[in-house]
């Protein structure tokens, strides 16, 4: 009984490491995908709650404040790259964020609900659908 | 008579886990983000009574106790949105365990990892609803790493109290 109880369970750990292993395999995966695959931006939107804010284009310098209520997030465009300089959330995390400038990346501030993605805008690289 | 006393037994046992479960979520908060510039990297010190629970007594005990450790500690320090993806990243995650450790193919350490990832995929939903953007999906492929890293170390800890307190002597 009790050999087969350790029998089962040094089995059990191997399928514990081959799952691990299949699932970091998953996930390098997708990773790579995603970072491998983006192209450069030229777009930056600015959404809040979920709805349109404003778009810039990323090769024209400038600083934009994004004020909702007491909420406040100063996105800067500098050199082709965004950043977040100055947020009233707790965290600052977004503020903490390296600048974005490929395609796809954003910087997220959960506690204003602010999010400034990059994009490709331009007739041939229109997306197919907007989710 | 002697039914009522296992009854009671059990309800004690159960209400010491919470207790245990709200002071790891307490001891966790207390300890400093590693990257502050990645929200969401948690070790997840609850779920180690709660995959103790999932063991001991079954699915339904450890979501009673995943819940109440839930409120009080959204009583205790958070708010709604906080409420939001905890409950989220619970929900998601106890479920996966629970199937998984039915499929009984994995030990508690490969549940507990499928349930680190799995909390991080919930919270990373329920992000995506709440901000209406697809794009924080990306965060999901650091966070199903440090899932995984800290599910191992909470799966350990796990075991070792699971391999501690026997059925017969709860």
């Amino acid at each position: 009984m009790n050999f087969q109880e350790s029998k089962n369970s040094k089995k059990k750990l191997k399928n514990d490491v081959i799952f691990i292993l299949v699932l970091l395999v998953a996930v390098s995966a997708l990773g790579a995908i995603y970072f491998l695959a983006r192209e450069d931006g030229n777009t930056v939107t600015i959404t809040v709650d979920g709805e349109l804010f404003a778009e810039y284009p990323l090769d024209e310098d400038c600083t934009v404040e994004i004020r909702i209520g007491e909420n406040l997030n100063v996105l800067v465009i500098e050199n082709g790259k965004a950043y977040v300089s100055e947020a009233s959330c707790p965290d600052g995390i977004c503020s903490a964020h390296k600048p974005i400038y490929r395609e796809g990346e954003s910087i997220i501030c959960l506690p204003n609900k602010v999010v400034v993605t990059v994009s490709i805008s331009g007739e041939e690289n229109a997306p197919d659908i907007i989710v | 008579m002697k039914n009522r006393h296992k009854k009671i037994r059990k309800l004690t046992f159960l209400s010491l886990c919470a207790a245990a479960a709200i002071l790891l979520s307490y001891v966790e908060a207390l300890i400093p983000p590693i990257f502050t510039a990645i929200p969401g990297i948690k070790i997840g010190l609850p779920n180690i009574a709660i995959i103790f629970i999932l063991y001991r007594f079954g699915l339904r005990d450890a979501a009673v106790v995943s819940f109440v450790r839930l409120i009080t500690v959204t009583l205790l320090f958070g708010n709604t949105l906080t409420f939001m993806y905890s409950f989220a990243g619970a929900l998601l995650s106890l479920l996966l365990m629970a199937i998984i450790k039915k499929a009984n193919f994995l030990s508690a350490i490969g549940v507990s990892v499928a349930g680190g990832v799995s909390h991080n995929l919930g919270q990373i939903l329920i992000a995506m609803l709440l901000l209406d953007t697809a794009e924080i999906g990306y965060y999901m492929i650091i966070l199903a790493i440090t899932g995984i890293i800290s599910g191992i170390f909470i799966g350990l800890c796990g075991n070792f109290i699971i391999k501690r307190l026997p059925e017969n002597k709860i």
